[in-house]
């Protein structure tokens, strides 16, 4: 076998086409706070999702308080106790999640991984960041207005979101609901840039069936996120015009305080069709882009190609698009017309097809790989493991007739905690461990980072799986305390006082982890270019940290896929993507 | 390698929890067996393919654990491999789904013969109408709610004069006969959730849903609301009663209908 | 929800037919290139402002879709009374529909070169949707004076937030179309301001579209138009 020339670049045909105008900064505060660059609008973003996602984890260890020794902490009051649950909940899906994979990794990864210089669209970049600044501020005031934060749940049911005995009804609420509009507005400038870049900025040679999982999974969640979040937009909106000027689009009418209101004709249902219509599209807008990175950390940690790469970019297609229809399955015991439930949970159900066909190419990944348990890839198999368990308990959760015992109780918590809370939040932290070093130039200590994925994985699985069992006795979610319910045992009471002994130490644990961010920044071994001799291109840049644009004075040209592992014949156990072919191929098994 | 005993660990582990658990559905009171025999088939399925994933990487993870001279296999993907597994997946999934379906076609169909009967939710507390001689309730509608009439019946319908009303009282119904729970709401959304009886519906202002269910065991029970109705939601609680019919018509007879209320 | 499910039905028709053309079938390990192989220029790709502007009109036209989906749905309840479209706002249709042929025009002046033309059309643009916006305004006078105010009903309520939704995304693009003439004032290059007049040319075309799908759903003509569809059908079957 021709032995590769490794300055390949140097040969490559000069890249005509795909160069832009690039923005250049002109003081400190142009290249740092008011940046046009992906990379520092990633870290932006990235910050900012940490910062109030504290907020959450500090949250959750008050209710955690709450239902594992209720009556011993008096501070916490019904009303606090909804209003912590609401504000854990939203903040820790749109606030911490979304924004982190889309905002944060995907105006990071997208230029560096498809070849481009920055996002096509800087300057609304930028203020995607900044709208998303103020919607987190005006979040955080919701604090601090009389009557504090609204405790109508993260989802926000009318009619009581926006009545009296529910807490924040004054304030809060609408704080709330304006503060996801400018969500909604800023993710909407984010998205535009991240699809078009993919679509229009790629690099030459970097066919789509070239670009890595990663790429896929940010894409297809963005798409999808820009064609559903009008719809919690368009509620969000019809709600605050409940509330501000009295029509009545959600309000039927009621009585309260042995009064009947000003409000009829509306329908809570509708609220809810439009709530879960964004819904569940979100739960895979947070989990595609988890599942294309983990799909990238364990092929370049397992040294292998991923299995099956083209079955993994239709499964994201198509577990995309058939998350457009299917949100009605949280609406099983909504009192929305029965015979729905039959086309929805036929629906639900096969989407786990595609779905459990991920699952086998990551496992088959590692088959006859050459597997390295680096923090990465341990956190990437604490994702399987979290995953998959999540996974099937949706299907009982899908299936309409187990739902009827099951909605509304501590099993929903238990579930979506496992597949939408501590799976991606796995990925995320393998992702960090695994591109520090390309944001920094720096390592994080590979010891405190095993101490972290120990704690963090044994830990979540301990307080999310056996809660599945506190919500089979019959123990409802959004209780302020389920210690006199006649079904709960009290062996259950001493479960959940477990269940929050770990959530603390769990929660603690995280604290090492910013340590260990903050500390590696100066501390850490010097990382090199390409620490995990990856393929694919953002470990190609003639600068790290990349510098502004990127590439240096030409694009890189793609020369092939983003797997080429352990190719056999070649010279190392890996092929960068912008490495020509010298003598036909390499391989071709 | 220690990742690969840890996994390990992690299936035993669970299935152990499982099998060792005291805590599971409270005891059956109902005609809905089907849906805990539809859950327990599910629990086997998951459980069979949660243990054979886990281990299987579990194996991987031993096996093919990196040593020096260990190189990967080259090999992009394998078409027999993947058809055979989305066949079986489908399979499962159709194992699990087609009995969900069958007992969700029961769910949806009340029996004709069914005793109508309607819950009311309110923050925070239970409230019943009962079907008196003519056996069917009148109309009603949250705008005929004042003082004098808590449950919204309409005082110009014959038909609920002699509905039985029972404001934050227990609920006592007979067994052995099925029962269409008709369920409405003066305000916001809440859940009339019997564990025992597995079936439960939100219950919407301005509309009725409804489920249906034939009690089987006499017996005292706790009505809990599943549904977030603000702050009082957590004690928002009823006792209900199953009992023989003939204790039932007696119980009835004590109880005031809408026509001794107004007046 | 079955008119968001149309527009993302549609939506998805789009994409599988763009998707159908990108290969998604080949082996990419397959493919790897040489030097030799990847000599030559990519396609030439369109702007990226273009294909920005097509997936923004996706992302509008969802909400709008939305709105409809809300309006259907609440509609098919039992006590549904409709809401009189007073005449003014048919007549409305007129000021937007000079606005987007002024647009057109200017597109096709664009196109040739004739850049002062060009602008003339832009700015006769703007007028029109001034007068369109003035209208409505005039109009929501007159339903709230006649006791239509927005509390009057469901009905009434969805018509003032559809209009309200509308006319938001129509003064954004009165403001929008200040880029292309600042273009012209700068005097840019012919072809950034050809590629700003038709971006603006195809936001107001699809604002027209709205437009009109929205008075045929609040006048409900689109409801009687699907029921004698359904009754056709029906007949024929
Ligand atoms: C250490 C980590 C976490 C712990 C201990 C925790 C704990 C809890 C608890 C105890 C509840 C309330 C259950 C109830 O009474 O109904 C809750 C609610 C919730 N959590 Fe978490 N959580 C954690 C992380 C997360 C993450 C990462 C997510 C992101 C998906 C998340 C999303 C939610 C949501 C959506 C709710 C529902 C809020 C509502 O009912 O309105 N949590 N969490
Ligand atoms: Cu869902
Ligand atoms: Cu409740």
């Amino acid at each position: 076998m021709a032995d590769i020339p490794h300055d390949a670049s140097a040969s490559a045909p000069p890249a005509e086409l795909g160069e832009m105008e690039l923005y250049h900064p002109r003081s400190w505060w142009t290249k740092y706070v008011f940046s046009q660059d992906a990379k520092v609008i990633a870290i932006q973003y990235a910050v900012t999702a940490f910062g109030i996602g504290f907020v959450a984890l500090v949250l959750s260890w008050l209710i955690r308080l709450q239902l594992g020794f209720p009556g011993t902490f008096n501070f916490i009051s019904p009303e606090a106790y909804y209003q912590f649950i609401t504000m854990h909940g939203m903040i820790m899906v749109v606030y911490l999640l979304t924004a982190l994979f889309l905002g944060g990794f995907g105006n990071y990864l997208i230029p560096l991984m498809v070849g481009a210089r920055d996002m096509v669209f800087p300057y609304a970049n930028m203020l995607s960041y900044w709208i998303y600044l103020v919607a987190v501020l005006v979040l955080v005031a919701s604090f601090f207005v009389p009557g504090g934060p609204t405790g109508a749940g993260w989802t926000l049911y009318p009619p009581q979101a926006i009545m009296s005995n529910t807490p924040g009804q004054q304030g809060g609420i609408i704080l709330m609901l304006v503060s996801l509009a400018l969500f909604i507005i800023g993710f909407t400038m984010g998205g535009l840039n991240y699809t078009v870049t993919v679509l229009q900025a790629r690099t030459r040679g970097m066919t789509l069936m070239r670009m890595p999982l990663t790429v896929w999974g940010i894409f297809v969640a963005t798409v999808m996120a820009l064609l559903a979040f009008p719809a919690l937009f368009v509620a969000a909106v019809m709600m605050l015009f409940d509330k501000l000027l009295g029509t009545s689009f959600f309000m039927p009418t009621l009585v309260e305080f042995g009064q009947q209101l000003s409000y009829g004709g509306g329908s809570p249902i509708l609220f809810q069709h439009l709530f879960w219509f964004f819904g569940h599209p979100e739960v895979y807008i947070v989990a595609l882009p988890a599942f294309g990175i983990v799909s990238d950390l364990i092929a370049t940690h397992a040294r292998r190609n991923i299995f099956g790469y083209r079955m993994m970019v239709w499964a994201i297609v198509i577990i995309g698009a058939l998350s457009f229809i299917v949100w009605a399955h949280h609406m099983y015991v909504s009192g929305m017309n029965p015979y729905f439930g039959f086309f929805f949970a036929t629906t639900t159900l096969i989407i786990a097809v595609p779905t459990a066909i991920k699952v086998y190419n990551w496992v088959l990944t590692l088959w006859r790989g050459d597997i390295h348990f680096t923090t990465p890839m341990l956190f990437a198999l604490g994702f399987i493991v979290t995953f998959v368990n999540g996974g099937l308990s949706g299907l009982f959760l899908g299936n309409v007739v187990i739902d009827v015992p099951l909605s509304d109780t501590m099993f929903v918590v238990a579930h979506f905690h496992m597949v939408m809370g501590v799976a991606p939040i796995m990925v995320i932290f393998g992702a960090i461990y695994h591109w520090y070093p390309k944001v920094t130039g720096r390592m994080l200590s590979e010891g405190l980072g095993k101490f972290h994925f120990w704690v963090t994985f044994v830990g979540a699985y301990l307080i999310f799986f056996p809660m599945h069992y506190v919500g089979l006795t019959g123990a409802p979610r959004r209780y302020f305390e389920t210690t006199d319910i006649a079904v709960v045992p009290d062996s259950a009471m001493a479960l959940n006082a477990f269940i929050s002994v770990m959530a603390f130490i769990v929660g603690f644990a995280q604290l090492v982890f910013i340590f260990n961010l903050v500390w590696s920044l100066k501390n850490g071994k010097h990382a090199g270019g390409n620490p995990w001799r990856a393929t694919s291109l953002e470990w190609q840049t003639p600068k790290t940290p990349p510098e502004h644009g990127n590439w240096g004075k030409e694009l890189p040209v793609v020369y092939r896929w983003a797997y080429d592992y352990s190719v056999p014949g070649a010279p190392e156990d890996f092929i960068a993507q912008n490495q020509p072919a010298v003598a036909g191929r390499e391989a071709s098994t | 390698m220690v990742v690969a005993w840890v996994m390990v660990a992690v299936v035993v582990g669970s299935i152990a929890f499982h099998l060792l658990s005291p805590w599971w559905f409270p005891p059956l009171a109902s005609n809905w067996g089907y849906i805990d025999d539809t859950t327990i088939l599910t629990f086997w399925i998951t459980g069979i393919v949660f243990a054979a994933v886990v281990l299987f990487m579990a194996y991987c993870l031993f096996r093919f654990r990196h040593r020096d001279g260990n190189t990967a296999r080259y090999e992009p993907e394998n078409k027999r491999l993947e058809t055979w597994l989305v066949t079986l997946t489908a399979a499962g999934v159709i194992a699990m789904l087609t009995p969900g379906l069958f007992v969700w076609a029961q769910f949806v169909s009340v029996p004709e013969d069914a005793m109508e009967i309607e819950v009311i939710g309110q923050q925070w507390l239970w409230n019943y109408r009962l079907p008196g001689e003519d056996g069917q309730l009148g109309r009603a509608d949250n705008r005929f709610v004042n003082f004098d009439n808590p449950l919204g019946i309409d005082p110009e319908d014959p038909a609920g004069q002699d509905d039985y009303m029972i404001i934050g009282g227990e609920l006592v119904l007979p067994v052995d006969a099925p029962v269409r729970f008709g369920l409405r709401s003066v305000d916001v959304l809440h859940n009339f959730y019997v564990p025992e009886i597995r079936a439960k519906m939100d219950m919407i202002p301005g509309s009725v849903t409804y489920f249906w269910a034939t009690l089987t065991q006499e017996g005292s029970y706790e009505i809990l609301c599943a549904e977030l109705c603000g702050t009082g939601h957590s004690y928002m609680r009823g006792g209900f009663r199953a009992v023989t019919q003939d204790e039932y018509d007696q119980w009835l007879g004590t109880q005031m209908t809408f026509a001794e209320f107004a007046s | 929800m079955i008119a968001i499910l149309a527009f993302l039905t549609v939506v998805a028709l789009l994409v599988l037919w763009w998707i159908s053309r990108q290969g998604l079938m080949v082996k990419p390990w397959l493919e790897t290139d040489s030097v030799a192989t990847l000599g030559g220029a990519d396609q030439p790709r369109l702007p990226p402002a273009q294909i920005g502007l097509g997936i923004f009109l996706a992302v509008v036209g969802s909400l709008f879709a939305l709105l409809i989906s809300a309006y259907v749905l609440r509609a098919q309840l039992g006590d549904w009374r409709g809401f009189p479209l007073p005449g003014i706002v048919w007549a409305n249709s007129l000021p937007l529909l000079a606005a987007s042929l002024a647009l057109e025009w200017a597109r096709v002046r664009a196109r040739h070169g004739d850049i002062m033309l060009a602008q003339a059309g832009v700015i006769g643009g703007m007028g029109a949707a001034a007068v369109f916006i003035a209208g409505q305004l005039w109009a929501w006078t007159i339903l709230t004076a006649n006791g239509y105010a927005i509390t009057s009903g469901p009905a009434g309520s969805f018509f003032y937030l559809m209009t309200a939704a509308h006319g938001l995304h129509v003064i954004g693009g009165i403001v929008a179309l200040a880029r292309p003439i600042a273009k012209i004032r700068r005097a840019d290059d012919v072809a950034a301001i050809r590629l700003s007049i038709d971006l603006a040319a195809t936001y107001w075309l699809f604002m027209l579209l709205v437009w009109v799908v929205l008075l045929l759903v609040l006048s409900g003509w689109a409801a009687a138009f699907l029921a004698l569809c359904g009754r056709i059908i029906a007949g024929s079957g």
